[in-house]
């Protein structure tokens, strides 16, 4: 007896392909303990590192003294910016154009800088001598406000700077200036100003923050010197742009240089950028000959690796009285810290912030950023966002709540009103951004009807009339657009490289596969969902398919994975590399079948004679035949790598309501409820989309309600541990409500368009529209973030509302 | 953890603990739970050379009833109190409160002895123990004594423990009949200490207050009894007026350090309306 003949259907089913919640490949190991970290590295000989910070914001070091960090027993190297001068490494350059100090060379300028290492035989007796090594500071003035720092006679930070008037992005006018970045049309925008009936302005500072992942900074440098090979286990999200990097400074072949990023517990951006504890490590091993470890606490890693955001905005909207909008102009003030580090395609000082247009139809618009310098520490990544998104979002999102109620106007309605049309796509900001495609007003709807709008704003109303109601209540309604997928490599690189990003496929004879990417997941599930697009491209079970990123020395080159971009481009790598053997593929079945391709028909994992259901050949049996009677004049074997390019952008979007209840005694806020629709174009794995809405909305929370990172007039950073730094856990999350639509990137093989960062863009604008919302009644335009209890308190007694 | 290197000594009797800290003098810490020094040694505020870990010292844990007291030994778990159904029938406010406790794998190692002889003006137990009239044991190199509640806590981190003493056992007596309790505790977050909390123990007879207890923690440089506060409550038929001037009668005694949860006027704010929360909570509870 035959067995039962499977259905296409079944078959496809089979292969869990694209749209199959199928589980995280990813999970076993993680949730037995079996990850391998960085920290979980261990060498034969492996010495461990620890670095002497700066107690001091500003200030001049006179003098250390290594001598007693030396006596120690165990230790068996104490580094300074003198010992790496000979080797040119006390500085190294920046992603942003800038040069950072690896170790300080005569001064700091910053709380936490790195200022010496100590190598030792183990972490503790590394720990003892850090606090063995005597640093004399002579202090200076400290700034912390980047508006101060602007001031003429603000203290000079960058000393290695002076005289230059010219910076990576173009004139400097003052010491402390690092950049002036403009976008857009000014004398269009001026002209819809001059002749509008409607303007409003808003300031508004989008406060420092730090991504926080869980996993700290780390890395484990291994020099063998009789090869003259370094491989370097390291905490990175673009592992591939370390070792050109890492090369480059090191003077070791890039051939001879291997970076391995393991599992990584979150990324969010912290881990971009090139810290001075990497460089510290691998100049140790070069020097020892000895494989050297460094994992930072998280302290240090709150305090000094790469922060987000510290945005100070003025947005400014013109209109006519019906709520029309006519013309925005921004202007930014950038804190970027003592040296600039931001991790921005290079042609970008301050990222995709031009997309601050958002989902309007706005038709004239001028941005301009100025970066400063000040005393903290480096950063301006992207955390959990395309470069600058979530400022540009937050200042688009806010900017239309306060035309509407200047205007008096419903938030939705408002919105409708200047929504770019489902017909305009592909359509062209003022800015020069080509949307590929949305669909905002169907999406907005769905979103409204289903948490009833209208009957939400009658509670609202029946509450704000009840003096004895012990909450103010608060509807935040974000309506946004994101760029992601960095990039089209005719505006976007990193030192040069473009942006694009790599897939290499091998079909092994039994049909099982394995991918290499040049990107690398620090949680997101690429080996399950990539795997999912091979197998809806080729017909080969995900099952059988691994997926392998990570190693310089195995993987592609590719620019790794940040910005939402593991999709939009690797995703599209993967399936044109699919597609290429698919092509390959296909000569191969026609041959088997001895029939012309023309006569195949693709059919779920197979194909088929046209008309004859009986005569086809699957993937499976072409893998084998590649590797044993390839025809004539075909090379055997079954690969293919793609490096793809991409033609544009995708602009994924998002509708989200918040409703929140403020405690009017206490200034607690409890979200009550939280509505979020996406759309990111075609949906590979919906459980893991839910799963990085859910993630993505818990850190939109945190940074929206509590994460902040308060500096005092000396520069100290307060608050630099996790009992201060708000990470929100289960008990303090809401419940999250999802939903979607589905409108593909039409430029997209597959129409895909990235979402682990929609739900952090779109919803830290939706918690302070609500938080502004339950005080709207009393001329509130704005509160900044965080929106703790303590500060709403404040506000609360403000505007005189008592319990 | 990266620690200086220090000394583990591991006790297996109260008596060889007391020795043990009498002849390690000032250098000697005792590990309980750990919740508090361990993160303090983790960042190398404190460095104490030697440490007597107490927690295997069986006679030190769990809860026992001797005649009209309730003994709770000082190593019992915070999530042995939760589950204890002596102290759940008898002392409800202290499971209750517990609950508040930081998180569940913390309140599976940190004791109520380790939060009550910290000295620690955020910890709850301090406040919890003056609402309960609890009187503290302790043995040391003269032997035992026993200290009250109202005489323990000094000053910050500073309780009427001696340098080589050791917090044995907390004794308290069971809730009045019919009496209410609550503990309202503002806190940023799970794991965090509070920025205000309040701890009320009432009674009613015929419709007037017959016993009552209103504490503060994270109010001042020790947990604080506010008096004046219950004297207003005292005898009275209770109401929302006089609720509200108990309330201010207890931000009156408040006296908190500013940090990030806020400054002193903040946190005094929120004491009264911790106070005020917790009294209508315990009154509802009453019968």
């Amino acid at each position: 007896m035959n067995a039962p003949v499977k259905t296409p259907e079944e078959r496809k089913a089979d292969l869990q392909g694209m749209g199959d919640s199928r589980l995280r490949k990813e999970d076993a190991r993680f949730i037995q303990g079996k990850g391998q970290y960085c920290d979980d590295i261990k060498l034969p000989g492996m010495l461990h590192m620890d670095i002497v910070r700066s107690p001091v914001a500003h200030g001049r070091i006179k003098r250390i003294n290594k001598e007693e960090a030396l006596a120690i027993p165990g230790v068996h190297a104490v580094l300074t910016a003198d010992d790496l001068k000979p080797l040119n490494l006390h500085w190294m350059p920046t992603l942003a154009g800038d040069v950072a100090a690896v170790l300080a060379d005569e001064k700091v300028h910053f709380q936490m800088q790195e200022v010496a290492i100590v190598i030792a035989d183990d972490r503790y007796i590394a720990a003892d001598a850090i606090e063995a090594v005597e640093v004399e500071y002579e202090e200076l003035p400290v700034v912390i406000d980047p508006y101060a720092a602007l001031e003429p006679d603000a203290p000079v930070l960058r000393e290695d700077l002076q005289g230059k008037t010219e910076g990576a992005h173009g004139p400097r006018d003052h010491h402390n200036h690092i950049f002036t970045w403009e976008a857009g049309d000014r004398t269009a925008a001026d002209a819809a100003f001059d002749h509008a009936p409607v303007k409003v302005s808003q300031h508004m500072h989008y406060p420092r923050v730090h991504p926080c992942p869980l996993e700290t900074c780390g890395c484990v440098a291994s020099f063998d010197p009789i090869k003259g090979e370094l491989t370097t286990w390291m905490t990175s999200q673009a592992p591939h742009v370390v070792r050109t990097v890492v090369s480059m400074l090191s003077g070791v072949p890039e051939s001879k240089v291997r970076i391995i990023s393991p599992d990584i517990g979150g990324g969010f951006g912290n881990k971009v950028g090139i810290y001075p504890g990497y460089v510290c490590a691998i100049v140790a091993s070069i020097v020892l000959g000895r494989p050297v470890k460094w994992s930072e606490d998280r302290v240090e890693n709150i305090s000094s690796t790469a922060f987000a955001r510290d945005y100070h905005m003025d947005g400014h909207l013109a209109a006519t009285e019906d709520g029309k909008i006519l013309g925005l102009k921004v202007d930014v003030i950038a804190d970027h810290g003592a040296f600039d580090a931001c991790a921005d395609p290079t042609k970008f000082p301050a990222g995709l912030f031009h997309i601050c247009s958002g989902s309007y139809d706005i038709p004239a618009a001028h941005c301009s950023v100025k970066g400063v310098y000040t005393n903290k520490a480096p950063g301006g990544v992207a955390y959990r966002c395309s470069f600058r998104v979530t400022e540009a979002v937050y200042l688009i999102e806010r900017m239309v709540d306060v035309l509407a109620q200047k205007l008096n106007m419903d938030k939705a309605e408002i919105r409708r009103k200047n929504f770019i049309q489902k017909e305009q796509f592909p359509y062209t900001s003022a800015f020069g951004f080509e949307y590929d495609s949305g669909d905002y007003h169907t999406a907005l709807e769905k979103v409204l009807d289903a948490v009833d709008y209208k009957a939400l704003r009658v509670e609202q109303e029946q509450k704000r009339a009840d003096p004895n109601c012990p909450t103010l209540m608060g509807i935040g309604l974000v309506t946004f657009t994101e760029v992601v997928g960095a990039g089209p490599s005719k505006t976007c690189d990193i030192l040069g490289v473009g942006m694009f990003d790599s897939c290499e496929i091998r079909i092994h004879p039994t049909g099982s596969a394995i991918a290499r990417m040049g990107t690398i997941t620090q949680g997101q599930g690429h080996q399950t969902t990539y795997a999912q697009i091979i197998a809806s491209e080729l017909g080969i079970p995900s099952e059988v398919i691994q997926v392998e990123e990570g190693d310089t020395s195995t993987a592609p080159y590719g620019l790794g994975t940040y910005g939402s971009r593991s999709t939009p481009v690797a995703g599209a790598a993967i399936a044109m590399a699919a597609r290429k053997i698919h092509a390959k593929a296909k000569k191969i079945a026609a041959h088997l079948l001895e029939v012309s391709e023309a006569d195949l028909d693709w059919e779920v994992d197979r194909f088929k004679v046209r008309g004859n259901d009986e005569q086809f050949k699957t993937m499976a049996d072409i893998a084998f035949a590649a590797y044993q009677q390839p025809p004539e004049g075909l090379e055997p074997g079954l690969e293919a790598v793609h490096y793809y390019d991409p033609p544009n952008f995708t602009y994924p979007f998002g509708i989200y309501l918040c409703v929140v209840d403020i405690d009017k005694g206490t200034g607690e806020s409890s979200i009550r409820r939280f509505y979020a629709l996406d759309d990111c174009g075609t949906r590979i794995n919906p459980m893991i989309i839910d799963g990085q809405i859910h993630g993505g909305l818990t850190e939109g929370f945190a940074v929206a309600m509590g994460q902040q990172m308060p500096f005092d007039e000396q520069g100290n950073l307060l608050g630099n541990t996790l009992m201060d730094y708000f990470l929100p856990t289960a008990v303090e999350t809401p419940t999250w409500e999802t939903d979607y639509t589905v409108t593909p990137s039409p430029h997209h093989p597959i129409g895909a368009k990235g979402v682990a960062e929609s739900p952090h863009v779109g919803s830290i604008p939706t918690f302070t529209s609500a938080v502004v919302d339950a005080f709207a009644h009393l001329g509130v335009t704005h509160i900044d973030m965080p929106h703790t209890s303590y500060r709403i308190w404040k506000k609360l007694k403000e505007e005189g509302v008592q319990l | 953890m990266i620690p200086p290197s220090f000394e583990y000594h591991r006790p297996s009797t109260v008596d060889e603990a007391v020795g043990l800290l009498s002849s390690l003098g000032s250098e000697a810490k005792i590990l309980a739970g750990g919740h508090s020094l361990l993160p303090m040694m983790k960042l190398r505020f404190a460095q104490p050379e030697h440490l007597v870990d107490i927690n295997r010292i069986p006679e030190l844990k769990g809860v026992r009833v001797v005649g009209d007291d309730i003994v709770i030994g000082a190593m019992t778990s915070e999530n042995a109190v939760i589950a204890d159904p002596v102290l759940n029938e008898k002392v409800p406010l202290l499971p209750e409160a517990a609950k508040l406790i930081a998180d569940p794998q913390v309140r599976n190692r940190g004791t109520i002895g380790g939060d009550i002889a910290h000295g620690d003006p955020a910890n709850d137990h301090p406040a919890l123990a003056l609402a309960c009239d609890a009187v503290m044991t302790i043995a040391g190199p003269n032997g035992k004594r026993q200290v009250p509640a109202s005489e323990f806590f000094l000053g910050t981190y500073w309780t009427a423990l001696e340098e080589s003493d050791i917090l044995t056992e907390i004794t308290v007596k069971a809730f009045p009949p019919g009496a209410g309790y609550s503990y309202k505790k503002l806190k940023r977050k799970t794991g965090d200490w509070a920025t205000a909390a309040c701890a009320v123990v009432i009674a009613m007879s015929g419709g007037a207050v017959s016993h009552i207890r209103i504490t503060l923690t994270n109010l001042g440089p020790t947990a604080l009894r506010a008096h004046e506060a219950e004297s207003i409550l005292m005898g009275q038929h209770v109401s929302d007026a006089l609720i509200r001037q108990a309330a201010e009668q207890a931000m009156e005694i408040c006296d908190p350090a500013e940090d990030l949860r806020g400054d002193a006027e903040y946190k005094t704010a929120m004491a009264g309306q911790m106070v005020q929360r917790a009294i209508h909570d315990a009154l509802s509870k009453a019968s």
